[in-house]
């Protein structure tokens, strides 16, 4: 730190101006090296990406993917139906579609509009309660992309728990205070030693109908498992972001707490403005695994009923009976996810350091 | 200013050390008092007592007539009026020169950010790094990170200074600049205790000299006496190791 680099580097830079030519003919032969490992990198992967491709033309298997893109959005027929018996008075095209007048038996007429001509009457038709008037098509979206969607809420919902719980458990099990360092300590290690799976049991069908029933003696509204599934995937995340804080604190120098409180700054102070600032940037890489671990971890919520992507897609398995591109699709849904999640905490990471 | 009766601190991990037996010791206001000794003499230690980043086992701390080692003594209260400069400087790496200075001022002393400037200013020109204001302290040299941990420690408005081996870790071209700035404050009138290996500082600047050994005060003196006339055979042979 208080040695001065830059003249040595002055020191090599002359040395290399003397000798121009054996400096560039370096220069080429490092560049070509760099190349050639690019070049086997690439090698690697299309051989990895060749031989999977190969092993999926030997099973016996029949590979339909265009099947998959229905699971995504898929262009659904919704029938029109009238609710009262009547008489068709009118039907007029307009700009963007059909407008049907129905005269009611009892004396009312009503209007039914929708964007098609498909039209399955004529005028003067008498219809019944419930018969169909046209139908038109409509874009919706799939289970898979639904799935995905829930998996995305619930993991984020999670992870702002999970940090704010492995926050708090972390500071905890750094103090002095016996009560609070003991508790998390045995927080930290019931959670992180159990299997989630367990745990989501035990949240839903323990705590969940504990709760349920109170709120229901109240007359209160249930709690959707929803909700006992993010609260059982932010108790497993807070364990694990917990150690991870605790560990970020105590990687700062004790330099930085003893100036500090030298100045007269209380704990919380010197934490606050000192030491978590510090400790934050450093426990990036770290939280990022687990929060991708988190990701996958929702998959094991169907259990309990939420149709996250993994239920989702095991679900369209059953109904497609094409296993496993639907399989691989969902694989690669997470891939999204987590490398995104990667992604953006990297960028984070960079910019808090350059700051 | 700083009174200390009869203190004793013993280390029980990673084995038993008795870094102070027994210590008393009592600074006058505007004094400077430099103490030296070899490394585990307890000196480091004595001078942390005085704002209890250590905890004194036994015996009493006065500093300006408040017991800082009495249970209902605010010691957060007790650190703001004490200054402390450390061996490794201890800036904040994620705040610029001016928000290293201004920080506590802020925080601790709830000045408002106006006037906390103009204080890091004048503190800044007072120390010659003003310039450096929206720097990083990884940016610059152990010399001005320890003048700005100098003027960090100055912008509470300190009754006393502390200073922890505040030249030891750095180049020897830049002791100096140091030694400077903490001869200024010497003349002004700031009380200070200093645990250094300047033996020229101690000479010239110092009203008394304190020569710490295993943890027990050996001999003090003034600098005349101390340099020229060592009654002890432990401060003889230390100071002919080192001069």
């Amino acid at each position: 730190m208080q040695r001065h680099p830059a003249s040595k580097f002055a020191f090599i830079r002359g040395v290399m101006t003397h000798m121009e030519s054996t400096s560039s003919l370096l220069q080429k032969q490092q560049k070509r090296t760099y190349y050639m490992w690019v070049m086997v990198f690439f090698l690697i992967m299309t051989t990895c990406i060749g031989s999977l491709y190969y092993c999926t033309l030997k099973i016996d298997y029949t590979w339909r993917w265009y099947r998959v893109p229905q699971y995504f959005f898929f262009n659904e027929e919704i029938e029109v139906r009238t609710d009262v018996a009547g008489t068709v008075e009118s039907i007029e095209d307009t700009t963007d579609g059909t407008l049907i007048r129905i005269n009611g038996d009892d004396g009312d007429s009503i209007d039914y509009a929708y964007p098609s001509k498909k039209v399955r009457i004529y005028e003067g038709d008498s219809l019944f309660e419930g018969d169909v008037l046209g139908s038109y098509h409509k874009w919706q979206v799939g289970i898979l992309l639904q799935g995905l969607w829930l998996t995305l809420k619930v993991s984020f919902v999670a992870i702002i728990f999970g940090i704010l719980l492995g926050l708090c458990a972390g500071l905890a099990r750094i103090s002095s205070n016996p009560a609070f360092k003991w508790l998390a300590i045995t927080y930290i290690e019931i959670i992180r030693g159990s299997p989630l799976l367990v745990q989501i049991f035990i949240w839903y069908f323990v705590l969940g109908t504990l709760v349920n029933t109170m709120l229901a003696q109240y007359g209160i509204p249930q709690v959707p498992p929803l909700w006992f599934g993010v609260a059982s995937l932010a108790t497993f995340t807070g364990a694990y972001v917990a150690e991870i804080v605790r560990s970020g604190i105590q990687s700062i120098h004790k330099g930085q707490t003893e100036a500090s409180r030298s100045l007269g700054m209380t704990y919380a102070q010197s934490m606050y403005h000192v030491i978590l600032p510090q400790a934050f940037i450093r426990i990036i890489p770290p939280l990022a695994g687990q929060f991708i671990s988190l990701i996958k971890d929702s998959s094991l919520l169907g259990i309990i009923a939420i149709r996250e992507l993994t239920k989702a897609t095991r679900e369209v398995v059953t109904t497609s009976l094409q296993p496993f591109e639907l399989w691989f699709v969902c694989a690669i849904l997470y891939l999204v996810l987590t490398f995104t999640l990667s992604m953006l905490l990297q960028y984070l990471e960079k910019r808090m350091i350059h700051s | 200013m700083i009174n200390v009766n009869n203190i004793s601190k013993t280390f029980m991990v990673p084995h038993r050390v008795d870094a102070l037996v027994d210590v008393s010791e009592n600074v006058a206001r505007a004094e400077v008092v430099v103490v030296i000794g070899p490394s585990g003499s307890g000196k480091s230690t004595f001078l942390r007592c005085l704002n209890r980043l250590e905890t004194a086992d036994k015996g009493q701390i006065l500093i300006d007539g408040v017991d800082i080692l009495h249970p209902k003594t605010d010691i957060n209260k007790v650190r703001a009026e004490v200054g402390m400069v450390f061996q490794s400087f201890n800036l904040f790496p994620h705040k610029t020169v001016k928000d290293n200075v201004s920080l506590a001022q802020n925080v601790v002393r709830k000045r408002s950010s106006k006037e906390a400037e103009e204080i890091t200013m004048a503190l800044l020109n007072k120390v010659g790094i003003a310039d450096k204001q929206n720097v990083y302290p990884d940016q610059l040299s152990g010399g001005q990170q320890q003048r700005v941990a100098i003027a960090r420690a100055l912008a509470m408005n300190p009754k006393a200074m502390l200073f922890d081996e505040p030249t030891s870790a750095l180049d020897p071209e830049m002791i100096g600049e140091v030694l400077e700035v903490m001869k200024t404050l010497a003349r002004e009138g700031m009380t200070m205790v200093v645990v250094t290996h300047e033996m020229g500082f101690a000479r010239e600047v110092a009203d008394r000299v304190i020569f710490m050994d295993d943890g027990r005060i050996v001999e003090e003196g003034t600098p005349e006496h101390f340099f020229t006339n060592p009654s002890h055979d432990r401060t003889k042979l230390f100071l002919k190791q080192i001069l």
